[in-house]
C-alpha cells in the first residue's frame, strides 16, 4: 500500500506530497528551489549542512527541509530575510573553516560551493579564515583528496557505502577537527577496501576530490549518473 | 651623511624604494634598490600537487603570468619525464610570443613613454599615460592596440587574457581553432606596420637621449639568456649562456637543469628581493644582466626579415654588446617586432591545427627544472616532489633578480652623476626612478601606472633624525 497523500503550504503555495516525502523532495516537485550542498539525488540525506533550513509555522526553531518529513497542513516558509542572513553566513563559514583558492582549484567554474557563493553575492569573507595545515592525499594512482578543499559534506563517504558497497570513506575526530579518513585512517593509495571507481571524485561538489593530473577548472564532475545508478539497482532487486 | 628615499618607485610593477646615502659635501656614496613586498611563494607552494604549479605560480603576476606557466609547466613536463608534442611546443611559443607584445608595449608606452616623450622635468603631476594621451592621442592609442593585440592573442589562444590555465604538464589543454588562427592572421600586417612606425620614431630621438644613455647603467656585465643552435633569438627553449662584456662566451653554453652550477643566490638583510650572480666570479663581481638588452646581445640574429634589419642598425650603435640599459627601451621595439613576424610564421605553419596538444603521464622523475625568457628576462622554476608528485622544495629565480645587481650599480651610476653636490629636485630623482624603469622590472603583482603616484624624500641625518621631508 502506498503512502497517503497530504497537503500543505510552502511559500503561500498549497502543494501536495506523498506521507513519505521530505519538504526538500515536495519543494523540488514544485519546483520551489532551496538550496543544499551536502544533499545528492541518490543518497540518503544527513542534514549535515544546514543550508536548506526552513521556516515551519508554529515552530521556534528551524528546520533542514532535506531530512524533515512533510505534515498534513504544515506551512513552509524556504525563502526569507533570516533565512538568507543564516545561508550566507554558513557559506562563509565554510570558506573560513578551510583553505579554498578558486583562482588555483581544479573545480573552478564547476563548484557548488562557488555556485553557492555567488548565488548569495559573497565576494568577502566576514570571519577570519582559520587556514589550518591540511595536507594532500595523493597517493592514489588516479586520484586526489585535498582536505583544504572539504566542506566534510560526507557525500563520498554515503556514495562509497551506499553504492558502490565498499565503505572505504569514514570520518574521523569530531567539531572542527573531523577529517574524511580511508579505511582505519590510512593513506587512500594504501586503502585495501577502495575498487577505484571513482564515485566519490564525482560526487564531490568542490575540488577536494579530483582526478590526478587535472588542471585548474579541468575537473567536471558527472554528477547524473547518481540516479540512474539508484534506478538500476532497485530494478536489480525487484 | 643624508639619506634620500624615494618611495614607492611609480611606474614600475610592483612595490620598491630607493634608498640614497650622501656625504656632508651632498655627493652620492651609495645608492640601494630596496624591494619592501614580500610574496611567500617558495614556501606555500610546498605540499601541492606538481601539476597545479602553472596556475597557482602564476598568480605570481598578472603582467606576465604566461611566462611563470610556461617555466612552470616546462619544468612539469620533465617531472612527467615526457616529450610534449612538437604542436603543442608551437603553440606554447606563440603564447609567449604574444606575452612579450603585450608586456613591452606596457613597458615601452605605458610606463616608460611619458618620461621619453613628455620630458623628465614634466610637471609629475601630469607625466603619466593620461598626460602622454593629452599631448600624443595617437602614439597612445597605438600603444594600446599593441597590447591590445599581445592580450587579444593570449585570448585566443588560451581563453583569457590574464592568468589563463591553458598551459598544463605535458603540453597545452586543447589545440588551436582555425577562426582564432585566421582572426590573428587576418590582423597582423596592420600591427606589423604601427611597430615599425614607431621603432623609427624612437630611432629618431636617440639623439635627445644621449645623456641618459651614458649613465642609465651603462657599464660592462655579463649577460645571460637562452640560446638555440641556430643562432637566433630565442625565449622558449635552448640553453643557457653567459657573454660578457666583449660579446665573447664565457663558457660553454649549458643544459637548463644545471644552472645551479653557474648562478648562486646571495641575501641581503634590506631587501625582500635576492641576488643572483655568476657563481664562478663570486658575490657581487659576478653581477649579470637579462631581458630584451641581453637577449639581443646575445642572439647571432633575430631570424625575421625585418627584426633583423633592424638588430643590425641596433648593432651599429656601438662595437661589442650594447652595454648601456637605456638601449632596452630599443631592444624592446625591435623584440615586439620580431614576436609579431614570429607569430605569423608559426601561423603558417602547415600542422599548427593538429589536435594531439597533451601528452599525458604521473610522476616519472623527482626533480624538474623549466626555463623560459619571460619579457624580462630568463626565468627559472625549479621543484623537487615526492613519489606522490606532491611538491617538497621549490625555488624560482625571477628576471628582475638576475638584474638586481646592476639595478643597484645602475642607481648610483645616475644619481652619482645627477646628485652630485646639485640639490636635489623632483626632476632629477625622476631620472634615478627612470633608470629602475628602463630595466623594465616586475616586482611581482601589482602596476603603478595610473595617476601621479606619492614620492616622499626623507633627509635623514648622520644622527638617523629626520631633517626635512619632500612630498610631491
Amino acid at each position: 500500500m502506498s503512502a497517503p497523500i497530504l497537503t500543505l503550504t510552502i511559500d503561500g503555495r498549497q502543494v501536495s506530497g506523498l506521507a513519505s516525502e521530505t519538504v526538500l523532495q515536495v519543494a523540488k516537485e514544485n519546483g520551489i528551489a532551496i538550496p543544499t550542498l551536502c544533499f545528492l539525488e541518490g543518497l540518503s540525506a544527513t542534514g549535515a549542512c544546514r543550508l536548506c533550513m526552513v521556516e515551519i509555522e508554529g515552530s521556534p526553531r528551524l528546520h533542514p527541509a532535506c531530512v524533515t518529513p512533510i505534515q498534513e497542513g504544515m506551512t513552509v516558509t524556504t525563502d526569507s530575510k533570516r533565512l538568507f542572513g543564516y545561508r550566507r553566513a554558513i557559506v562563509q563559514l565554510l570558506f573560513s573553516e578551510r583553505n579554498h583558492v578558486c583562482a588555483v582549484c581544479v573545480a573552478n567554474g564547476h563548484c557548488e560551493l562557488q555556485e553557492l557563493a555567488r548565488a548569495f553575492g559573497i565576494d568577502h569573507i566576514a570571519f577570519p579564515c582559520r587556514h589550518p595545515a591540511l595536507e594532500v592525499d595523493a597517493s592514489h594512482s588516479r586520484f586526489v583528496l585535498d582536505h583544504n578543499r572539504c566542506v566534510l559534506c560526507t557525500r563520498c563517504v554515503r556514495v562509497c557505502g551506499e553504492i558502490e558497497g565498499a565503505h572505504t570513506w569514514d570520518v574521523k575526530n569530531r567539531g572542527i577537527r573531523i577529517q574524511i579518513v580511508a579505511d582505519l585512517d590510512t593513506p587512500w593509495g594504501a586503502a585495501a577496501t577502495c575498487t577505484g571507481c571513482g564515485k566519490c571524485v564525482h560526487v564531490c561538489p568542490t575540488g577536494a576530490l579530483a582526478e590526478k593530473g587535472k588542471s585548474m577548472a579541468e575537473m567536471r564532475q558527472k554528477r547524473p549518473f547518481l540516479p540512474y545508478l539508484v534506478a538500476n539497482r532497485a530494478e536489480e532487486r525487484k | 651623511m643624508q639619506q634620500i628615499t624615494i618611495e614607492p618607485v611609480s611606474r614600475i610593477e610592483g612595490h620598491a624604494a630607493i634608498r640614497l646615502f650622501l656625504d656632508d659635501a651632498g655627493r652620492v656614496r651609495d645608492a640601494r634598490f630596496q624591494v619592501n613586498q614580500f610574496r611567500g611563494f617558495e614556501r606555500f607552494a610546498v605540499g601541492r600537487p606538481f601539476f597545479e604549479m602553472p596556475t597557482l605560480t602564476a598568480r605570481t603576476c598578472g603582467i606576465c603570468p604566461v611566462s611563470h606557466e610556461l617555466a612552470s609547466a616546462k619544468a612539469c613536463d620533465q617531472l612527467l619525464a615526457v616529450a610534449i608534442p612538437p604542436v603543442a611546443a608551437k603553440l606554447r611559443r606563440l603564447l609567449n610570443l604574444a606575452q612579450l607584445i603585450q608586456s613591452h608595449a606596457l613597458s615601452f608606452f605605458y610606463l616608460a613613454a611619458p618620461d621619453l616623450l613628455l620630458g623628465m622635468d614634466h610637471p609629475p603631476e601630469s607625466r603619466n599615460f593620461f598626460g602622454l594621451a593629452a599631448a600624443d592621442p595617437q602614439f597612445a592609442r597605438d600603444g594600446i592596440r599593441l597590447r591590445q593585440f599581445g592580450q587579444q592573442t593570449i585570448e585566443r589562444l588560451a581563453g583569457r587574457r590574464i592568468h589563463p590555465s591553458w598551459v598544463v604538464p605535458g603540453g597545452v589543454d586543447s589545440p588551436l581553432a582555425a577562426p582564432a588562427r585566421e582572426a590573428m592572421l587576418a590582423e597582423l600586417p596592420a600591427i606589423i606596420a604601427l611597430v615599425r612606425t614607431h621603432l623609427e620614431r624612437f630611432k629618431h630621438s636617440l639623439d635627445r637621449h644621449r645623456e641618459h644613455d651614458r649613465v642609465f647603467a651603462r657599464f660592462p656585465s655579463l649577460f645571460l639568456g637562452l640560446a638555440n643552435e641556430a643562432g637566433t633569438l630565442e625565449h622558449y627553449d635552448g640553453r643557457l649562456r653567459f657573454i660578457d662584456a666583449d660579446g665573447a662566451p664565457v663558457a660553454d653554453d649549458f643544459d637548463p637543469s644545471a644552472y645551479q652550477q653557474a648562478i648562486g643566490e646571495a641575501v641581503e638583510p634590506w631587501t625582500y628581493l635576492k641576488f643572483p650572480y655568476y657563481l664562478p666570479h663570486g658575490y657581487p663581481q659576478g653581477m649579470y644582466r637579462v631581458g630584451p638588452l641581453a637577449r639581443l646581445n646575445l642572439a647571432g640574429r633575430c631570424g625575421t626579415e625585418l627584426a633583423d634589419r633592424e638588430l643590425a642598425l641596433f648593432r651599429a650603435l656601438e662595437p661589442g654588446p650594447v652595454l648601456g640599459t637605456f638601449q632596452a627601451h630599443y631592444a624592446r621595439l625591435i623584440e615586439i617586432l620580431y614576436a609579431t613576424e614570429q607569430i605569423e610564421r608559426l601561423l603558417a605553419e602547415p600542422d599548427i591545427l593538429d589536435r594531439r596538444v597533451r601528452a599525458m603521464a604521473g610522476v616519472n622523475n623527482l626533480e624538474g627544472v623549466g626555463i623560459a625568457e619571460a619579457p624580462r628576462g630568463t626565468l627559472i622554476h625549479h621543484y623537487k616532489v615526492n613519489e606522490d608528485g606532491l611538491v617538497e622544495w621549490i625555488n624560482l629565480i625571477i628576471a628582475t633578480g638576475h638584474n638586481n645587481l646592476a639595478m643597484q650599480r645602475g642607481i648610483l651610476q645616475a644619481a652619482q652623476h645627477f646628485l652630485d653636490g646639485t640639490p636635489p629636485r623632483e626632476g632629477l630623482l625622476n631620472r634615478i626612478e627612470a633608470v629602475i624603469r628602463s630595466f623594465d622590472p616586475c616586482l611581482a603583482c601589482s602596476t603603478h601606472a595610473v595617476g601621479t603616484m606619492p614620492l616622499t624624500i626623507d633627509f635623514v641625518g648622520s644622527d638617523g633624525l629626520l631633517l626635512d621631508r619632500l612630498q610631491r
